[in-house]
């Protein structure tokens, strides 16, 4: 196997061999690759297969704008991760990885067909192919559209990994650690700021880092070493969090940011200990965008192939890793800086050639490529590159005077790699994602920072800056205005450097063949060419996002970081305008995929969301209770005994309670504690009933309504003193009732004296109901005399259990005789064992939700959020005779004849008896009258539906169009298999003269 | 993610608050005289500005008091902060 490792780098260390598996085939590099590196170093270049067309790719740049090298890693296990850059992975003993988006294996691809039909398959071709006939839909196109999407594949097994978060506030954040991030840090930090470095490497130093070449020096020393000697004092500032392996994913307003450290990734398995990825937080007071820019490709026919790498990448992979990309090398360019890759193959011994689209430039650089001798083709492009694994020759032509097309002889040359470059994009996405504006500089077609805000500042490349000098001095300049800084110690700082002096730009190459038959492509992710854009534009799309979404462009992972500029750019040369007034696609957080892992960081499992619990749950536990989720609350659903399943133990549970006697933990219903002199003045105005003249001791059922005039709300409210009651709310509406109450009393009417407390989780509640309650009551309270006329129905008493308080309630939500026991939460289980215990001779039946939804159902009582949706006024619900006529006015009131809600064919609660009593309804259900119309009027649906045990039918609560007018009449449930008939009737089945109430 | 400055508790992540919607829309003393046309503009109708808006917000998760935010809609900035019955403090 040929080598292409050509020598010793700092940054690479020759004695620290790993080994690692790519596509199942065993190779080694060394300590500080990137897998990358690494596979180049073996001479390896084709990865991956393109996305559309399956075309062979390979490595095409170093960092995490790499549209082609994503991979696989560590595939079959619960470890797995999909659409990894190989450009981003440190290189770890053990590693595995693998291509993704080709079968059987990356070197012969089946999908590869792909490319040989391309041109049947355009762009929009999933809108113009996949639209009829309707019933391919379901079982041929979307399967075949599913198989063949997705590049790599998803997990299959749980996370195994850690993640966490962690907040952090600081002064000063610098996002990137290249030369003016260092700047800037050094700055911050030694004026006494509290200052957080972030970069996504494993060092600093940027792209200056491996910079080699004797035209760029600062302070007489070569720029590298400059450098170098900069990032050691760095480290040593006090006041200065350098984070590395970290990259910043969003940038929100208010300098709120989120960035991912990866902790453990580069490490060997066996050492992985602890968290995996930490998303970091922050919120600094200013933040330093010094994320640089990400060199351009070009566009020409077959722009795709193995071994055409960016020219930057090229030389990092050469000077930092001390990798050639390969050993015959041509550099295309349209600007300076590729000849520094040039020359640093050059002075290493390997065959370069510069191919330059430009005329002809005389900077410092270009002269000392020429003084070498080194061979530049002149106002020439490639039109053509040939090789299937691995690119072989390429084929060179001269460009006409204006640069539109080419012209004489074609020039066929070999080549094992073609480093390419078409100058500069400056990464602005923190910038706009923050907020923040962009302007378009002609002269090197750039957008850049439009700087408004005060909060923060770009520097460097990512501000447009691409001269060495140029980069030091603003740098220095932006940070002084910043901090209000009089000097710095850059301010002297000496840069000699070769400065570009010829600028131009082709967005897309000429060629002598027609566009229609060439491969130039814009995004080699998602396999979108020059020849897509210009058929989007034909077919009518001109907005940015249009084309953008109808061919693809810049949707892949990478998100179009190498492709979004040229789309822009054939988009503004086919239409004539102005690329600045085109505008950009927007770009959107995260800068880079994260992990699921990293999102949820330890909210997950038990942690994912609060449950609560009662303080009777141990002993619903014990009792083998299945459970029921009601909001945030655990409640107790049914008890089933020995074998029994749902239904059968909801049969017993609420016969038993209309037997004898049933108990049901009630804690989770909402309390509100309500104190204060209009107290019962601020109960008139949140209910439809009247609350003045509520005697001390009693309970009153309110209903509460939106200012829109539908049911908001249900519950029973205590008056305990003059100015004190206590407000019962449903389980799930506890929190927003008390928001709203506390919403009018601060807004709407400040003068009221009223405090509301939530005392939901302050008291526990036992509900013991059916015929025999009483007694068990009179055995716990001796001391209290249940009789009808002391204790009637709808009152309360304070009495003592073991000296513990207590209040007692005589309250029904089943129609039967019933009584709520409340007591301080820690008492909670204790009051529910001695009712058990009392109850005990009276067969006392613990019931959960189930069977408490049924007792009610029975009774015809509403439950809000079941058989209303927010759309019923009490009027539909047939609930007149809460709703007070006297008062002036309560909320919703007045919405309560508006014209919308007087109408009398709106949907009110009914009652549906099945013709076969043991069929019972689905919730949900529909309701018609009349089937032969296709599609038949929907009248309703049934809200509630059980087989009652005491009155051994099914019965049903429904809400039905002009149900009050509609009692006896015979309807239709149309199910899947069947149509059931229904009649319409009461909605009370049960005891309607309220006798076992007053039993 | 903005920081609201709460005017009981001082600033605090939004993530404490709760929005309350368009502010100074105040309830009709008497209802009743309204006509539905009336009603209903207190009731549904909202301005909904692109730009600078007066609104409701509520520390939720902190002192559980309401009180006024003018907020640029379309940057997020939070020109001023004002309690419940207090005069806007700008235009």
């Amino acid at each position: 196997m040929p080598n292409y490792r050509i020598k010793k780098t700092d940054h690479i260390d020759q004695t620290h061999r790993i080994s690692f598996k790519f596509d199942e085939k065993t190779y080694f590099g060394f300590k500080g690759d990137t897998l990358a590196s690494a596979l180049l170093a073996n001479g390896i270049h084709l990865v991956g297969r393109s996305f559309k067309y399956h075309r062979p790719r390979g490595i095409m740049t170093c960092g995490s704008e790499e549209p082609n090298a994503i991979c696989q890693i560590n595939g079959n296990t619960d470890l797995t991760e999909p659409n990894v850059r190989a450009t981003e992975i440190e290189l770890y003993e053990g590693l595995e990885a693998s291509s993704q988006n080709c079968w059987p294996n990356v070197n012969f691809d089946i999908g590869g067909i792909n490319n040989f039909i391309s041109a049947f398959i355009p762009a929009g071709f999933y809108y113009k192919t996949f639209m009829w006939p309707k019933s391919f839909w379901k079982n041929i196109y979307e399967p075949l559209i599913r198989l063949s999407a997705g590049l790599g594949k998803s997990p299959t097994h749980p996370d195994p990994d850690i993640y966490d978060h962690k907040y952090v506030h600081c002064d000063v954040l610098v996002i990137g650690g290249g030369i003016s991030g260092i700047i800037a840090a050094k700055i911050a930090a030694k004026n006494n700021l509290d200052t957080i470095l972030i970069d996504d490497k494993n060092t600093l130093g940027g792209s200056t880092i491996f910079q080699n070449n004797e035209s760029f020096k600062i302070n007489d020393e070569n720029s590298k070493d400059w450098l170098l000697n900069e990032i050691k004092e760095l480290k040593k500032l006090k006041n200065l969090n350098i984070k590395t392996r970290t990259s910043v994913a969003a940038y929100h307003s208010y300098n709120y940011l989120l960035a991912k450290e990866n902790l453990t990734d580069h490490l060997t398995k066996i050492k992985r200990l602890g968290i995996r990825q930490r998303l970091w937080k922050i919120r600094a007071n200013k933040v330093i965008i010094a994320t640089g820019a990400i060199e351009r490709p070009l566009v020409f026919n077959n722009n795709d192939r193995p071994g055409i790498i960016l020219a930057n990448s090229v030389n990092k992979y050469l000077n930092f890793y001390g990798v050639t990309c390969g050993k015959n090398n041509f550099i295309f360019t349209n600007n300076d800086s590729a000849y520094e890759t040039a020359l640093s193959l050059f002075e290493k011994g390997i065959s370069t050639k510069i191919i330059d689209i430009r005329k002809k430039t005389n900077s410092k650089i270009v002269k000392q490529a020429e003084k070498l001798g080194i061979n530049i083709y002149w106002n020439s492009t490639v039109t053509n590159t040939f090789g299937y694994r691995k690119i072989n020759s390429i084929e060179i032509m001269s460009l006409s005077d204006d640069g539109s097309n080419v012209i004489g002889e074609k020039t066929k040359v070999s080549c094992d790699c073609l480093a390419i470059s078409g100058g500069w994009t400056p990464m602005v996405h923190m910038h706009t994602q923050s907020g923040g504006k962009l302007n378009f500089r002609e002269t090197d077609q750039v957008f850049l920072p439009e700087e408004t805000n005060s909060d923060h500042i770009s520097v460097g490349s990512s501000n447009g800056d691409f001269e060495l000098d140029e980069i030091i001095k603003n740098t220095n300049e932006k940070i002084k205005g910043l901090f209000n800084l009089e000097e710095t110690e850059f301010e002297k700082t000496n840069v000699n450097c070769s400065k570009e002096l010829d600028k131009k730009n082709i967005w897309l190459l000429p060629n002598k063949i027609t566009l229609g038959k060439t491969k130039s492509f814009v995004d080699f992710q998602n396999d979108s060419t020059a020849k897509d854009i210009k058929l989007a534009l034909r077919e009518g799309f001109r907005s940015i996002e249009h084309v953008k979404r109808y061919t693809t462009t810049g949707m892949a992972t990478d998100q179009g970081k190498l492709s979004n500029m040229h789309a822009l750019g054939i988009i503004a040369e086919t239409a004539g305008a102005k690329m600045g007034t085109l505008g950009t696609t927007t770009f959107r957080p995260p800068f880079t995929p994260l992990t699921f892992g990293a999102i949820v960081g330890r909210n997950v499992g038990d942690f994912f969301d609060i449950t609560r619990r009662t303080p009777i749950h141990d002993w619903h536990l014990k009792n083998k209770a299945e459970f029921e989720n009601v909001g945030q609350w655990k409640r107790a659903w049914y008890y089933p005994k020995d074998k029994e399943n749902m239904h059968q133990a909801v049969q017993r549970e609420s016969k038993a309670a209309r037997d004898s006697a049933g108990i049901l933990d009630a804690s989770t219903l909402g309390k509100i504690d309500i104190q204060g002199s209009d107290a019962s003045e601020f109960l008139n105005r949140v209910y439809t009933n009247a609350w003045s003249k509520l005697a001390i001791g009693k309970c009153r059922y309110g209903l509460m309504l939106n200012e829109d005039g539908m049911v908001y709300d249900d519950g029973v409210t205590t008056r305990l003193g003059e100015n004190h009651f206590l407000m019962t709310t449903t389980t799930g509406g506890a929190a927003n009732v008390l928001s709203k109450l506390e919403d009018y009393l601060q807004t709407e009417w400040p003068e009221l004296d009223v405090f509301l407390t939530s005392v939901t989780d302050h008291y526990s509640t036992a509900s013991i109901c059916g015929p025999n309650s009483r007694k068990i009551l009179i055995k716990l309270f001796p001391e209290i005399n249940f009789n009808d006329d002391t204790f009637p129905h709808m009152s309360f008493k304070n009495s003592t259990l073991d000296d513990v308080n207590c209040r007692i309630m005589r309250i029904s939500f089943t129609g039967e005789l019933s009584y709520e026991i409340n007591i301080e939460a820690k008492y909670g289980k204790s009051l529910w064992e001695k009712c058990i215990e009392a109850g005990k001779e009276f067969n006392i039946t613990p019931y959960g939700t189930e069977t408490m939804h049924l007792l009610r159902a029975e009774k015809g009582f509403i439950i809000v959020g079941q058989d209303t949706d927010g759309t019923m006024t009490p009027i539909d619900l047939q609930m007149d005779w809460i709703v007070s006529k006297k008062k002036y006015d309560f909320i919703g009131k007045r919405s309560l004849y508006r014209s919308d809600t007087i109408r009398e064919d709106r949907k009110q609660l009914v009652g549906l008896l099945t013709e076969d009593p043991k069929e019972v309804l689905e919730e949900g259900a529909q309701i018609v009258s009349n089937l032969n119309n296709k599609p038949p009027e929907m009248l309703g649906h049934v809200t509630s539906s059980y087989f009652s045990p005491n009155l051994k039918k099914s019965i049903a609560l429904a809400v039905l169009k002009n149900g009050k007018k509609m009692k006896g009449k015979k309807l239709i449930i149309p199910m899947e298999n069947k149509n059931i008939n229904v009649t319409v009737s009461d909605f009370i089945f049960l005891d309607k003269e309220n006798k076992r109430l007053n039993a | 993610m903005f920081i609201i400055n709460c005017p009981y508790c001082g600033g605090r992540d939004q993530s404490e608050f709760s929005a309350g919607g368009e502010a100074h829309i105040e309830r009709p003393k008497q209802p009743t005289e309204l006509s539905d046309d009336q009603w209903a503009e207190f009731l549904f109708m909202r301005k909904n500005v692109k730009g600078v808006q007066f609104e409701r917000w509520n520390h939720a998760h902190g002192c559980r008091k309401w009180f006024n935010v003018v907020r640029d809609t379309t940057n997020d900035k939070i020109h001023a902060v004002y309690k419940m019955g207090e005069k806007p403090p700008i235009e």
